[in-house]
């Protein structure tokens, strides 16, 4: 799975009215980890990078979402 | 002054005829952490940035535009063919009463863009961690605009726009470190 997912597990009630999402995600974009970005990073393509919406890979997050039976098997 | 382009920043394909997600989409258009709100953010606070980070401001404003665009051409595109029956049917009678098939600048719960959205405090640290914070709320926008459609066309636009949120969030940091000019403090000995 995509690293930049983090997952938690919430308190659940012996009375939730809906069946519980034992563990629920969030991303953490690779940004947050980055607070300058250095000199000579790797690069896409230029096709690629126009695709992308970067030219840089250690910048690229793609929003895919894990589905429930992944995360809570 | 501006130069247009007439082209669209990234290619937007609209593959499934689903009206109701032109209700959620025009929250980038006119909503809170939206295209509108970011342009104009940016385009004015940078005459009271210092000269090192206004070429940044004026870079992202400029391109808050082009993704403004990119959004318009979506929701034009959702909602051009429907009757106004099938707008009504997918929760877009209201906006047909006032609008017919004009866009408008409002957010997804219909309440019209206000300039209080945006803020410029003409503190350079705080202007640009409200900047920061802007990029990362339109990200998680674009993230649950993302989940709403199954439309792997749209989505891809969609991710295209999330990814630039990214970048800018980054650059507006960068903007930060440059302005703490650390250089500055060492001039002190
Ligand atoms: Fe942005």
């Amino acid at each position: 799975m995509d690293k930049q997912w983090r997952f938690y597990r919430p308190y659940r009630s012996p009375f939730d009215p809906c069946v519980p999402k034992r563990v629920k995600a969030y991303i953490v974009p690779p940004n947050q980890f980055m607070p300058f970005q250095p000199p000579g990073l790797r690069t896409f393509s230029p096709h690629e990078a126009l695709r992308r919406g970067t030219l840089w890979p250690d910048l690229y997050s793609r929003y895919n979402p894990p589905h429930r039976e992944e995360i809570d098997p | 002054m501006w130069i247009y382009e007439k082209k669209l920043q990234y290619p937007v394909k609209v593959s499934k005829c689903d009206p109701r997600l032109a209700k959620y989409l025009i929250e980038q258009y006119g909503g809170a952490d939206g295209e509108l709100a970011a342009a104009l953010r940016y385009l004015n606070q940078r005459y009271t940035i210092p000269d090192k980070v206004i070429g940044l401001l004026t870079d992202i404003g400029t391109e808050e535009f082009a993704h403004l665009e990119m959004i318009a051409t979506m929701v034009y595109k959702l909602t051009k063919d429907a009757t106004p029956e099938q707008l009504r049917e997918a929760g877009l009678g209201e906006h047909y009463a006032d609008h017919s098939y004009a866009l408008y600048y409002h957010n997804a719960a219909g309440h019209p863009f206000t300039i209080t959205y945006i803020q410029a405090k003409g503190d350079p640290i705080a202007d640009l961690y409200e900047d920061i914070a802007a990029e990362e709320k339109a990200r998680a926008t674009y993230q649950w605009l993302i989940d709403l459609t199954d439309d792997v066309d749209l989505q891809d636009s969609l991710r295209f726009l999330r990814e630039r949120e990214v970048i800018h969030s980054q650059r507006f940091r960068e903007a930060v470190e440059i302005l703490k000019d650390h250089e500055g403090e060492k001039k002190v000995f």
